[in-house]
């Protein structure tokens, strides 16, 4: 494939930049890793940001008045500057947490301390005749956390049931979400399915009711331009390691006047306003929500990687995931005995392809793809229910990123098939 | 190819044509259990009698039966057929060995050496131990036999008391 062909997207000048890409596995196989999905390859210039970081700035942030302390609290706040603008957002809006599930967390668990928070937190109680709407295609960190919110408050868990070709089944919406109705969460790019839902248009349906809406954009924010201004949401929840950032920083974007109005969920140092012995006061938005020494590094390193994903330009990484997704579709999808779980056509479809093969468990299927080294991820994803939707136990998922390329596409579709031959499915025959 | 390191003859043999699978009657102890992270399953029965006609469930108690059902990966599957070809009419003492066998064989990440004389089909296994996220697959079943097992004693005590 030419340069041309990819958009204006260079995907070799992009993989020289992520040193991982050039190493071999099993035996001197080049690595096809298509497992961004789970979490992605780091580029040299995120890593030396870290480094940078700590060679030259280190000291815990918002905390002495030394020089060091100055300099890594201003890192600190202007990698939050970089990775607010990066979704549209201003800083005071956007929190460090510890990944995307921890995000989500906070918000369900301000709701149920709301309930001993006090008249000033009113607005996030939750209780008996109340309602949390969830969709079937969530990722187990935004339905577990509502499930023992529902649990801890008596509140009632409903949800969007899917349709057979892998859409959330909106049939239902008018009776779904009603005036009952409190919160809404739901994905925003299936990790399995690969498809991105209308969160513009429930958002309006749930506004209408008063309910807020939280987003699960751990899948959509690294893979296509997310602008919090145009999306109507009320929580946007991502990873940054799963869009070119370090490990151990997630981010919990709110509308600043929810935020202000939310009980803290983790508390300690440094998210207070004024410590008694017998009580405490809490700081502003959003250093309320982040107890204890942040992730500091880690913040610069996210600011990276969104710097590196602005240069190249989101409309072009999502345009080569795109190009990918419908040739994967059809390499993939074509092959005989092979089943994709989720839309076969790539409209509002991202770039996840989990598929089953005849008579193979993806757990085999995923072993000879490694031998190959191919790299996916098999198992039920951390979506156990909506495996079972499709009436499966598992499946394997190929994930696509921006360093990717066509010819690690052909690489998983020779993959499947040496899988067939090695098992003697009728397939292969 | 290293995959046929893990992917024994044996293995792939016991994982199309396996033995002794479809829950069976009689039998007094069960265990389901499930791998989380793929779920995969595998319900085990198990059938104990004394040594001695009347006596205790002791060390000596035979294994007379165990069936399954299952529903997982070839390594999951033919893991639980060998399990039965191994314990069925086995004594609990050498069910047990076999099991610790097994077990400490899955964690030698490789470097174990088997005793054929002890775990017969169950040495083919030993490939699998180079995979850390397929040990599991391998002893999901011989996990379910253990907690069967000691429903099987349990039920016997409670009968006696």
């Amino acid at each position: 494939m030419t340069t041309s062909e990819l958009g204006r997207l260079d995907v070799e000048a992009v993989r020289a930049d992520f040193p991982i890409l050039a190493r071999t596995v099993r035996d001197g196989r080049p690595l096809v890793y298509l497992d961004s999905g789970a979490t992605s390859q780091k580029p040299r210039q995120v890593l030396d940001a870290e480094r940078d970081f700590y060679e030259r700035h280190n000291a815990a942030v918002h905390r002495g008045a030394h020089q060091l302390a100055e300099e890594a609290t201003d890192a600190y706040e202007s990698a939050r500057a970089t990775i607010s603008a990066f979704v549209g957002a201003q800083p005071g809006e956007v929190v460090f947490t510890k990944n995307a599930t921890e995000a989500i967390n906070l918000v369900a668990y301000a709701m149920s301390n709301a309930a001993t928070s006090g008249e000033a937190y009113a607005r996030f109680v939750v209780g008996p005749g109340d309602e949390i709407v969830v969709t079937e295609m969530e990722h187990h960190a935004n339905l577990v956390p509502w499930q023992q919110l529902c649990q801890r408050t008596g509140a009632t868990l409903r949800w969007f049931p899917v349709t057979s070709d892998g859409r959330l089944d909106l049939s239902g919406i008018d009776e779904l979400i009603n005036d009952n109705t409190k919160l809404v969460a739901l994905t925003h790019q299936s990790n399995v399915l690969g498809t991105v839902n209308p969160v513009t248009a429930i958002a309006e349906r749930a506004h209408a009711h008063g309910a807020l809406v939280l987003v699960d954009a751990a899948q959509s924010v690294p893979h296509m331009p997310v602008d919090v201004t145009e999306l109507g949401v009320d929580f946007l929840a991502f990873s940054g390691h799963k869009m070119l950032g370090p490990n151990g920083i997630g981010v919990l974007w709110g509308r600043p006047e929810l935020l202000a109005a939310m009980p803290p969920f983790i508390s300690g140092g440094s998210m207070i306003g004024v410590v008694y012995m017998d009580h405490t006061t809490w700081a502003d938005p959003p250093q309320r929500f982040e107890a204890g020494v942040p992730m500091a590094p880690q913040a610069v390193g996210l600011a990276a990687a969104c710097d590196y994903l602005s240069a190249v330009g989101m409309e072009n990484v999502l345009a080569h995931e795109q190009a990918l997704t419908q040739y994967a579709l059809k390499q993939v999808g074509d092959l005989p005995g092979v089943r994709i779980v989720g839309p076969t056509d790539p409209v509002d479809r991202g770039g996840a392809i989990s598929f089953t093969v005849e008579d193979i468990h993806p757990h085999d299927v995923g072993q000879v793809l490694d031998d190959v080294g191919v790299e996916v991820r098999v198992g039920h994803h951390c979506a156990w229910p909506l495996h079972r939707c499709y009436e499966t136990v598992a499946t394997t998922r190929a994930t696509f990123y921006l360093y990717n390329t066509f010819a690690e596409v052909d690489a998983l579709a020779e993959g499947i098939q040496a899988t067939q031959r090695f098992f003697g499915t009728a397939a292969a025959r | 190819m290293q995959l046929d390191s893990m992917y024994q003859e044996i293995i792939l043999d016991h994982y199309r044509n396996p033995h002794n699978k479809g829950l069976r009657e009689p039998h007094n102890g069960e265990a389901h259990h499930i791998n989380p992270t793929c779920g995969d399953e595998v319900t085990v029965r198990v059938r104990l009698t004394p040594a001695v006609e009347g006596g205790a469930l002791d060390d000596k108690a035979t294994i007379a039966d165990v069936s399954y059902d299952s529903m997982g990966c070839s390594i999951s599957q033919a893991s639980a057929s060998v399990l039965t070809d191994l314990l069925i009419g086995s004594t609990l003492e050498e069910g047990m060995r076999m099991l610790d066998e097994f077990t400490e064989l899955m964690h030698s990440k490789g470097q174990g050496e088997p005793d054929e004389d002890v775990l017969q089909d169950a040495v083919a296994f030993a490939g699998v131990s180079k995979y850390p996220a397929r040990i599991k697959c391998a002893l999901l079943a011989w996990m379910a036999w253990k907690d069967a097992t000691a429903q099987s004693l349990e039920t016997e005590k409670e009968g006696a008391s």
